[in-house]
């Protein structure tokens, strides 16, 4: 019996693309260690698509499970659409978060997002 | 899921013990009657009560067995003490004391009095949680007509040196309360040596029902209700008795008075063993709370670089039952005001783990707990962007 869905804890138990990547096009970090959620997101972008994206996180379990889920999301999506996804979607995507986890812990849309503006900036392209 | 359920969250809830079921069953339907009754059905229930009364009296070495007032739990002890001293004691003096590091009923008490016009003073705690002695005796005016402190931390596991606080409270002619839910299935208490006037005591801790407590108050203490109604318990809890539950808090105190010592030094060897595993196996791993003046079932250790839900839920994965001050565990979303009055800083909070042992543990369950943490703690810290990378592996 857990608080969270099936699909948070096996994200949890098993996450995707848990890792850093050295060479990356953009990093986007939000969040705080005072606060208990931490998340780093990096992307590799090609031909205007992520190609490749990693996540680190420091938090609870949903903090590790949506991490994990926004790099599903997001692997081979266009920048256009991966900037379309909200933590709405990476909720949804894991049948739901419990109430007082919607905001503290459901951080992984804002650190894409953060990343691919981090891309941009690099790239001097204009948002 | 694991094949193994190990509970080490007793801090939290234990079962009843069964001795304490069995007393319990023929007063709910065949002892029924009102304590208050003057007839055979409810002067038998009133045996029943008081017979529980004289052994909460005997578990803390109190003297004269009116002293002892039933309530619905330690959180209403407690307010009662803290509230009805204060209104009591109003034309005496507006201040009272307690400790930065007691439990909400105790501290949310303390800020509902001061909404109320009371002055209040939280004494501070040292870095293993012990309350500062200076300060307490710097706090006390002539306006002061109660100290609050617990006699052990739940959390942390620091027992507190209660003794001199009472001397010091005593001298001043300033009523003491105690929280001893953490410490009273663990320590020997005695009120009188202790020079303690108000203590607070839970049934579910000594392995009693969930839902009674009592309230120790000395004779002569300076004390009002704080509900009205049909004046039961001396004027001072109103309401019909749980008799049921009196009679089980009764039981679990006979049996933690008989079986207290061993249990404690049994507990005591676990405790140690499982401390001594965990710190020497993982790196930056800590242990929170005294090291020595600890209660035998307390475990708090704080892992760097991770998150304590998260842990929790690992463990939980393993069939492992734990505590954590996390932030992400508790119902404000701040981490344990306990852990941050030690004096650690908000991550360091946010990565603890707290073990409560209890009578169903064994060695095995330590051992068990020793050695998956490790790889748990690992796991974690592995996908944390905080580890230092020599710590990666």
């Amino acid at each position: 019996m857990s608080m969270y869905t099936e699909k948070v804890m096996e994200h949890f138990k098993n996450p995707r693309n848990m890792g850093e990547i050295p060479d990356a096009d953009g990093v986007g970090t939000v969040g705080n260690p005072v606060c208990g959620d931490l998340m780093t997101v990096y992307i590799k972008i090609k031909n205007n698509h992520i190609e490749d994206i990693k996540f680190k996180t420091f938090g609870c379990g949903a903090a590790i499970a949506t991490s994990s889920m926004i790099t599903e999301l997001a692997k081979g999506k266009t920048i256009e659409e991966a900037m379309k996804i909200t933590r709405g979607d990476v909720a949804e995507s894991l049948g739901g978060l419990p109430p007082i986890k919607m905001h503290c812990s459901n951080l992984a849309a804002d650190a894409l997002h953060a990343a691919i503006k981090d891309y941009q900036v690099k790239k001097g392209v204009k948002q | 899921m694991s094949a193994r359920r190990i509970y080490m969250d007793c801090a939290a809830g234990v079962p009843v013990d069964p001795r304490v079921l069995e007393a319990m069953k023929p007063y709910f339907t065949d002892v029924y009657g009102n304590p208050s009754s003057v007839h055979s059905f409810g002067q038998e229930a009133k045996k029943a009560v008081e017979e529980a009364r004289n052994r909460i009296t005997n578990l803390i070495g109190a003297e004269i067995k009116d002293e002892i007032i039933f309530t619905s739990g330690a959180t209403e002890s407690s307010n009662l003490a803290i509230k009805g001293v204060a209104y009591r004691n109003k034309s005496k003096g507006d201040h009272i004391i307690t400790s930065t590091i007691e439990h909400m009923s105790v501290i949310n008490a303390f800020k509902y009095l001061q909404k109320e016009g009371f002055k209040t003073t939280f004494i501070p705690v040292d870095k293993y949680g012990v309350v500062d002695l200076e300060a307490l005796k710097k706090a006390i005016t002539d306006q002061t007509t109660l100290v609050s402190i617990m006699y052990a931390n739940g959390e942390i596991g620091t027992i507190e040196p209660v003794k001199e606080i009472g001397e010091i409270v005593h001298e001043k002619n300033i009523s003491f309360h105690v929280d001893a839910v953490a410490a009273e299935s663990q320590v020997p208490i005695n009120v009188v040596n202790e020079h303690i006037d108000l203590l607070t005591l839970s049934s579910n801790d000594l392995y009693g029902p969930k839902g009674v407590g009592a309230l120790y108050i000395k004779s002569g203490t300076r004390i009002q209700s704080i509900i009205q109604g049909g004046g039961q318990e001396k004027g001072l809890r109103s309401g019909t008795e749980d008799v049921p539950g009196i009679v089980g808090m009764g039981k679990a105190a006979e049996i933690a008075l008989k079986e207290r010592s061993q249990e404690s030094s049994r507990l005591s060897k676990l405790r140690d063993r499982l401390i001594k595993g965990v710190l020497e196996k993982i790196p930056y791993s800590f242990l929170n709370g005294h090291p020595t003046k600890r209660l035998p079932n307390n475990a708090n250790l704080r892992f760097s670089y991770i998150e304590g839900e998260s842990l929790i839920l690992s463990l939980d994965m393993e069939g492992v039952y734990v505590s954590s001050g996390s932030a992400c565990t508790s119902k404000t979303l701040e981490p344990s005001h306990v852990l941050l009055n030690i004096g650690l800083k908000h991550e360091e909070a946010h990565g603890s783990l707290l073990f409560t042992l209890g009578r169903h543990i064994k060695e095995g369950d330590v051992d068990y707990v020793v050695e998956i943490l490790p790889g748990i703690v690992k796991r974690l810290r592995m996908i944390s962007p905080l580890t230092p990378k020599e710590l990666r592996g």
